[in-house]
């Protein structure tokens, strides 16, 4: 019996299993550890000394831990950054509001009742989904600009108050038409208002819905970028994600180096959306799911 | 009260969001294309001046354009191909496959400005932790990645392609994967079919209109490729970096050209429709759906 043959007689299907098994748990920590280390670069850079920053070559690890960067970033002169905090807070608030209130009425009218003109107006909804926002943006510029909005907060959450966006529709529109009819017919026989069967009965079984479609609305209005860059031009009325870009720009601010500050900056700005996927995680993956995939 | 009134009156917000924020901006852009806007003053009707322009007078049309699709080239085969990747992964029912779905997703959550300040850290020639892996490996003269006119383009690429893997596209393909019955493979697995065989043979022909979902997603995301480009180089160094999307921005806001912006928007408008066209169009021949 020759080398080779001994060799495969002694390898069993579980086995080879079993050493497929490594290979793939070793394929993902590798990602793991690709995927995860600039997040932990990040973390780790933000607890370190200036020195630390510069050293040659820079410590992966701060030989202690400078938490009081975290303190340092909010009170840095001309830097108001609790401030753009403050500002991001009140348009995700709003803007989310106003899309889980009016996405889900519009939803409920496309869902529940029949008109003239409704299905047009459902497809032109899905088409709005396709359009590139570089088209409408220097229109609503002009309108915004017209109406005495910019450097305001007002074009960043207002928008949101007329429908939420073809997406939001679209995902409460397909959640209301799983829910069984019987249910607002019941209600209406009893002499219950429209409205009501929309507020008492329909909306709490939609929870789960309207989670995921706050964590993506929030998510999105808090990473949103294009918006505060267009709209606002004082330092005091930026939002984080503006007003992080314009602190790189800066190096010149307070005269001495700050990119230990600016990553402690970013951990704070990631932190928000962070927590709120951790929160929501199960209602996020479970909307995602419901919404991608049956069309 | 009629019923169907009612029904008006509910979708009365987005009847209204429509007509201010959508119809309306959509007709008044289309006109703005056709004149010299400046936001003071009133639009001057210059008729296709601009669409004349952007083709045959500026210097910076065609290469950004040409840019973009380079982008998008590269983008969209490595990022859905790398969630599809990252997907099977994921569906191999390893130990311990939540964390690692959470870790492959956060970079999809980081704000896109953080991720941009970020990455310009990880790059950085000198003291970058990517280069300096690098000369440990034994590469002496690694790439000046977003500092540098030749590398600068296809550093953004990566930030966004390790931005976009694990994130929607891959869930997207979690669900799809999930959807695939196990019958099927169950029947594959008498036939003695190794795992590549099933993959090819009947995971990947039930998972077309999942690909197709997420690979018209990913080309119209890349023709719209912005914000990690404008805050790690703001177009550069020399005009690497310059996207049509940064093209429309500095036209449009910088130097205040709405009307010449807005035609550039619609030129933009166009190309991704007729992408969209075309992949629903090309797509009959490759996606395959269950029962159609």
């Amino acid at each position: 019996m020759t080398q080779t043959t001994m060799t495969r007689t002694l390898v069993t299907p579980a086995m080879r299993l079993r050493a497929n098994r490594v290979i793939l748990y070793a394929v993902v920590l590798f990602l793991c550890v690709l995927f995860g280390f600039p997040l932990f670069w990040t973390l780790m850079s933000s607890l370190k000394t200036p020195a630390e920053m510069f050293a040659f070559p820079p410590p992966l690890v701060p030989a202690e831990p400078q938490w009081a960067n975290y303190y340092n970033v909010l009170v840095i002169p001309r830097i108001p950054v609790i401030r753009w905090a403050l500002n991001s807070t009140i348009v995700v608030v709003l803007a989310t509001a106003g899309t889980l209130v009016t996405a889900s009425l519009v939803a409920y009218s496309f869902a529940r009742f029949e008109y003239r003109g409704r299905d047009a107006l459902f497809l032109i909804t899905l088409a709005t989904m396709m359009l590139p926002a570089q088209v409408t943006l220097i229109p609503q510029f002009v309108l915004f600009h017209k109406l005495g909005w910019i450097n305001t907060l007002l074009p960043l959450w207002v928008p949101y108050w007329f429908g939420g966006g073809g997406f939001a529709i679209f995902l409460m529109r397909q959640f209301f038409l799983s829910l069984p009819r019987d249910l607002d017919e019941a209600a209406l026989i009893d002499g219950a208002s429209f409205f009501r069967i929309f507020w008492s009965i329909l909306l709490p079984l939609c929870k789960p819905v309207l989670a995921t479609l706050g964590i993506i609305t929030i998510i999105a209005t808090w990473s949103d970028f294009l918006g505060p860059l267009i709209y606002l031009n004082s330092p005091e009325k930026f939002t984080v994600s503006v007003g992080l870009q314009f602190f790189n720009n800066s190096p010149e601010v307070g005269g001495e180096p700050m990119q230990h500050l600016l990553m402690a900056a970013c951990i704070l700005s990631m932190l928000p959306v962070i927590i709120i996927f951790f929160l929501g995680q199960r209602f996020f993956v479970q909307g995602i799911v419901m919404s991608g995939i049956k069309g | 009260m009629h019923r169907a009134l009612w029904g008006y009156v509910f979708a009365l917000p987005w009847v209204l969001g429509l007509i201010i924020f959508w119809g309306g901006p959509i007709l008044a852009s289309f006109y703005f294309g056709f004149t010299e806007y400046a936001v003071i003053g009133s639009p001057r009707w210059i008729g296709a001046a601009n669409y004349v322009k952007a083709f045959t007078a500026d210097d910076l049309f065609w290469p950004s354009l040409g840019r973009t699709f380079t982008f998008a080239a590269a983008f969209v085969p490595a990022a859905v191909g790398g969630a599809l990747v990252l997907a099977v992964l994921l569906n191999q029912k390893l130990k311990g496959t939540n964390l690692y779905r959470t870790i492959f997703f956060v970079p999809h959550l980081i704000p896109a400005v953080a991720l941009a300040v970020v990455w310009t850290f990880l790059l950085q020639p000198k003291l970058g932790p990517v280069n300096l892996f690098l000369r440990n490996i034994g590469i002496e003269n690694p790439p000046a990645w977003l500092a540098s006119r030749d590398s600068a383009l296809y550093s953004v690429i990566l930030i966004n392609v390790w931005a976009a893997m694990g994130g929607n596209t891959m869930l997207i393909f979690l669900a799809g994967l999930q959807g695939v019955p196990q019958e099927l493979y169950e029947a594959a697995d008498i036939d003695g079919a190794s795992s590549w065989v099933k993959f090819r043979h009947v995971t990947l022909p039930l998972l077309t209109p999942t690909i197709f979902f997420n690979v018209v997603l990913a080309v119209i995301g890349a023709l719209k490729v912005f914000t990690t480009a404008w805050v790690a180089t703001k177009g550069g160094p020399s005009y690497a970096t310059w996207f049509f999307a940064l093209h429309i921005y500095f036209q449009a806001f910088q130097y205040f050209r709405l009307g010449y912006g807005s035609a550039l928007a619609w030129i933009l408008a166009a190309i991704l429709m007729l992408f969209t066209w075309i992949q629903v169009t090309y797509s009959r021949r490759w996606v395959h759906y269950e029962g159609g």
